[in-house]
């Protein structure tokens, strides 16, 4: 018998409603797996063991008495620590806000307390979002259930492995660069960002805010469009919120990929891409084909600038919204004199080194004299990228490409070369700049056992067909199966 | 043509007190990626407007209604130092 802790989470939401679990059982059950592998994995930060007993203990009296509030009622999940949870410690893994208490929920958190959701605690991340390992916290890094020598991806790595470790049924993940879809990949999970807009960044302690979308980390692709849907939708408190109703992202899942037209981006298909992640992308593109989908391969030429544009709109966006952590409102204040030298030596105690890099980058790239040659300029490219990927989709219904350029790398492989770690999203980056959904499917395993991620791209608003595909390719592929957990005494 | 970083410039305007050696070494590291980020230079943009907002979005007006904020001593329970209902800091102006 499968343990509930290995649930998806329809198969957990059926065994609910026939009886055959409760919520409080299903919680014990991830909080019991995270006590054997927590030791070894380090996905939390915080795990809220009273929290979600007495979130499972409501869920089941709503269930017993046929009051369930929908598809994710009593199911276990896990929150990236990037987003504020009224009462409980939220630090972006981040030294700066060590120990901060928020005072109100953000609007996904708000939205899964009323969808019936119990989180089991918030996980682990890169600094403030800030990497592609999950290495840069001040915590400690988070090891990759399938391989503990080797990194779970990042920026939302934490999430990502408490989902393969069987430690929450899901989770959410911010995507700023990759942050959802590269610790899938690694991680062997569905990880979808959805189009920019879609979900509320109220609550979402920002890196860069025309680039940061919410989406769900989860074991299969319908997992992932009910967890969408439930957070999905208009937010009068954010104003980057898109005004109009949400795609669907279940009408469409099983529908096949028939007819339907599916674009290889050459720029984001070969070069600087391992062979075998090369391999398995090739082999779901022939069973794509076999399905009866039309393959086009196109040539979005901007989107080789892509890295670069991105190294500069992230961090000068990250160098202004970082300024708010100055040691007035909340969280560490080193003092002094005045209160420029209390802010001065606040921040550069309390951020470490990837956030300060990237704070003087921005400040660098907005200052009198460059703003013009770089942050306009990027600004620009945006644009082209934009056109470019419009100009695609009036050819294909998606695009497709590998999601990260090779399986999960070993602890410490590029801590010390900055660029080779931003590397790891060179896939993954056009979509944020233009605003596009995008997920990565699990399409198989390498010869050393990591998973291979397959990355779908979607136009604005196109969730429904880029689910649609997902699915199929799902159907396609070889069963991944689940990581061989170590167990380590704590 | 090597990209010019008055790295101590810019870590004031970051309000960032690093060390001699930390601004050395971030200078280094900048110089990096920099390189990198300036291949958006190749692009020829010109009459190409710039992106803020990737979706067709201009402006976002809600109801004027008057509704609960955020609980004053929950939000100054969090300050470093907070007195009578303020945020608390050093003087902003030496002494002298």
């Amino acid at each position: 018998m499968t343990d509930p802790a290995d649930f998806t989470l329809v198969e957990a939401a059926a065994a609910l409603r026939a009886g055959q679990q409760t919520s409080v059982a299903l919680t014990e059950a991830v909080l019991t797996r995270a006590s054997l592998t927590e030791a070894a994995v380090h996905a939390y930060l915080t795990i809220d063991r009273s929290g979600a007993l007495a979130a499972a203990e409501a869920a089941d009296r709503r269930i017993s008495s046929g009051r369930a509030v929908g598809p994710l009622d009593g199911l276990p999940i896990a929150l990236k620590d990037n987003m504020m949870t009224r009462g409980l410690e939220t630090t972006a893994s981040s030294k700066i806000l060590a120990g901060y208490i928020p005072p109100y929920d953000g609007t996904v958190v708000a939205r899964l307390r009323e969808a019936g959701a119990v989180f089991v605690g918030k996980t682990n991340l890169d600094e403030f979002a800030m990497g592609s390992s999950t290495e840069n916290s001040a915590f400690g890094p988070t090891r990759n259930p399938w391989n503990l020598d080797t990194v779970p991806g990042g920026s939302s790595g934490g999430s990502a492995a408490a989902v393969a470790a069987g430690s929450a049924l899901a989770g959410l993940g911010s995507d700023t660069g990759g942050s959802i879809r590269q610790p899938a990949a690694l991680c062997g999970l569905v990880g979808m960002k959805p189009t920019y807009g879609l979900v509320s960044r109220y609550g979402l302690i920002a890196f860069a805010s025309s680039l940061d979308q919410i989406g769900p980390l989860t074991h299969t692709v319908e997992d992932a469009a009910i967890l969408y849907e439930a957070i999905a939708g208009h937010d009068p408190l954010d104003a980057t919120s898109f005004p109009g109703p949400a795609p669907s992202g279940t009408v469409r899942l099983g529908a096949g990929v028939s007819g339907l037209r599916v674009g290889i981006v050459n720029e984001l298909s070969g070069q600087g891409i391992d062979d075998e992640v090369m391999a398995a992308f090739r082999t779901t593109v022939e069973r794509l084909a076999a399905a009866g989908a039309e393959i086009v391969e196109l040539s979005l030429p901007s989107t080789a600038t892509a890295l670069s544009a991105y190294y500069l709109i992230a961090p000068a966006e990250c160098s202004a919204n970082l300024a708010r952590f100055d040691g007035v409102r909340y969280g560490l204040r080193i003092d002094g004199g005045t209160v420029d030298e209390m802010m001065s030596r606040t921040r550069a105690d309390g951020f470490g080194p990837e956030v300060i890099r990237r704070i003087l980058l921005g400040t660098y790239a907005l200052s009198a004299g460059y703003y013009d040659a770089f942050y306009g300029q990027a600004q620009r490219v945006r644009t082209l990228i934009i056109q470019e990927f419009a100009a695609a989709y009036e050819q294909v219904d998606v695009l497709v490409s590998p999601t990260a350029p090779a399986p999960a790398f070993e602890l410490g492989a590029k801590t010390q070369d900055p660029l080779s770690m931003y590397m790891q999203d060179i896939c993954t980056i056009p979509s944020n700049l233009s605003g596009h959904p995008a997920m990565s499917v699990p399409v198989g395993l390498s010869t050393t056992g990591l998973p291979i991620g397959f990355q779908v791209m979607a136009p604005a608003l196109g969730e429904t067909v880029m689910f649609q595909v997902a699915a199929a390719i799902e159907e396609l592929s070889d069963d991944i199966g689940r990581p061989v957990l170590e167990v380590v005494a704590s | 043509m090597p990209i010019e970083i008055d790295i101590a410039h810019v870590a004031r305007l970051a309000r960032i007190e690093l060390s001699d050696q930390q601004l050395a070494d971030y200078r280094a590291q900048l110089g990096v990626i920099l390189d990198h980020a300036a291949r958006v230079q190749e692009l020829p943009t010109d009459g190409v407007a710039p992106t803020s907002h990737p979706l067709d979005m201009v402006n976002a007006f809600r109801d004027d209604v008057v509704s609960p904020s955020l609980d004053r001593d929950e939000v100054l329970s969090q300050a470093p130092d907070a007195i009578n209902g303020f945020f608390r800091v050093p003087p902003s102006l030496d002494n002298e």
